[in-house]
């Protein structure tokens, strides 16, 4: 197997180059995703509440995250911010604040119908014990708007971590810049090594979001099964 | 005189433009049990849940253990620790145990201790014959259980005053007569005062004192209960008591 690509993730340091460039990978997707949740149940809950002024602004925010494409923001945060607003931030902490907005603008959006879709009888039966408004969020509403929400929250998580992607555009030392440049060092020596790298980097996504999705799935199963049983 | 507990004058309500409720005057002296009886539509329900806020009205008083009620969120909130309410479609908190759901509001609310609330809690489940079911989930009990838990909710807050809002409408017509009893037994052994919205018309003769009749929103007659089951004031009442077959 003199000449077989597949060496070229075993040469020299490579294997823990790419572990590496996965782990970066990993944690800004897992920091974005813990903020953005808290963000996102806030926003969540404030987009129940009655005031239109709320509403409208909350509502343009998640328009703007979701219509707007992620390479756009990023680079709208790595470029644009620094010069006009003297906003200075690390790559890789630059790309979590955007992924973190991103998932909370989304997760607002999960939320909010999470909670509309609790029956009102919910509500009121709440408020007839003498719940305030924080009491019937905290105890009723929320706990039943997660268990609805769980499983398309689990799938958001897989499309952030697929669109650390993206982040190889800013710099950011993740999987994929760190893939691309050991092919590049070493396109010479290893000419099939693209295969190899591109292959490993698409098993390591795999093996993330595969159980996350099926996990996903399992739990839908479970809720529709207990809510129709 | 008996102490009045309740009174409501001159309450108006609408939906957008709908008028739904007329002009109401009434009036619930302590440890007394009034049944609101009309048929489908006449504003029954609508009214029952103005009694606690659960619907703004537009016009009028409501005063409570004289005390007039001036409608905040904040205000009603107070209030409605003593006021219970039992609704149709007995809405347990399906993400709570039993026992959870009935010590939420004793522990959160009225911040009372836990010990002390879950001792009541379950002494309130022994005398509805629910205490093996503390620990379980809603979903593993039947309607008619559900609904006698959902009272036992209401009463662990030591309301002075419970609304009943069809609650035996929607239970299998087996489950009907138990939750039936413990209210009956509220009224007479701990001389509950209580307004009941029912469409069980022996129900209503057995436990009313008093019967509030309504039609399009409005209260057409207000008589002693075993006047009204024997002649009511006016005709239309008359025709709804034939039409129960009562």
């Amino acid at each position: 197997m003199a000449h077989s690509g597949i060496n070229v993730l075993f040469e020299g340091t490579n294997f823990t180059r790419l572990l590496g460039g996965l782990w970066v990978t990993v944690k800004i997707a897992a920091v974005a995703l813990i903020l953005g949740l808290i963000l996102g149940i806030v926003l969540g809950v404030l987009r129940t509440f009655k005031s239109r002024l709320l509403r409208l602004v909350l509502r343009l925010y998640l328009e703007f995250f979701r219509i707007v494409p992620t390479v756009v923001l990023l680079f709208l945060f790595y470029y644009i911010l620094p010069k006009q607003m003297n906003f200075n931030l690390p790559a890789d902490q630059l790309a979590t604040l955007v992924f973190a907005l991103w998932v909370g603008a989304e997760m607002s959006d999960i939320v909010r119908g999470a909670l509309i879709s609790v029956p009102k009888h919910q509500r009121e039966s709440g408020l007839a014990i003498g719940l305030n408004r924080y009491q019937l969020y905290r105890y009723v509403l929320i706990p039943q708007a997660i268990t609805l929400e769980i499983p398309a929250t689990i799938n958001l998580a897989t499309r952030v971590i697929k669109t650390t992607s993206l982040l190889m555009l800013i710099s950011v030392m993740d999987v994929i810049n760190i893939g691309q440049q050991i092919i590049e060092a070493n396109n010479h020596t290893h000419p099939t090594g693209v295969f190899w790298v591109y292959g490993l980097i698409f098993l390591f996504y795999f093996l993330i979001d595969y159980p996350l999705s099926w996990w996903a799935k399992r739990l839908e199963k479970r809720r529709l099964a207990r809510a129709n049983g | 005189m008996a102490d009045k507990i309740l009174q409501v004058a001159h309450l108006e309500k609408y939906y957008q433009k709908r008028h739904v409720l007329y002009d109401i005057n009434f009036s619930v002296d302590k440890g007394e049990v009034v049944t609101l009886l009309g048929p489908s539509g006449s504003g029954k329900s609508t009214l029952i849940r103005c009694l606690n806020g659960l619907e703004p009205y537009q016009n009028g008083t409501i005063t409570f253990e004289e005390e007039t009620v001036t409608p905040t969120e904040k205000n009603w909130q107070q209030i409605r620790q003593k006021i219970g309410m039992v609704f149709q479609s007995y809405d347990l908190f399906p993400n709570l145990t039993v026992i959870d759901n009935i010590l939420l509001g004793p522990t959160k609310v009225q911040k009372q201790s836990k010990d002390a609330a879950r001792a009541e809690a379950v002494k309130l489940l022994k005398r509805v014959g629910l205490e093996d079911y503390a620990d379980s989930y809603p979903r593993m009990l039947s309607g008619g259980q559900k609904q006698r838990i959902a009272i036992v909710r209401a009463l662990a807050l030591h309301p002075d005053f419970m609304l009943f809002d069809e609650v035996t409408a929607s239970l299998d017509p087996e489950m009907v007569r138990g939750v039936l009893n413990i209210i009956k037994d509220l009224a007479n052994t701990d001389n509950m005062t209580m307004i009941v919205v029912t469409h069980e018309m022996n129900f209503a003769q057995e436990i009313a004192d008093r019967v509030l009749f309504l039609e399009n929103g409005k209260i057409l007659e207000q008589t002693p209960s075993k006047q009204f089951f024997e002649k009511p004031q006016t005709d239309r009442a008359q025709e709804f008591l034939d039409s129960m077959d009562f």
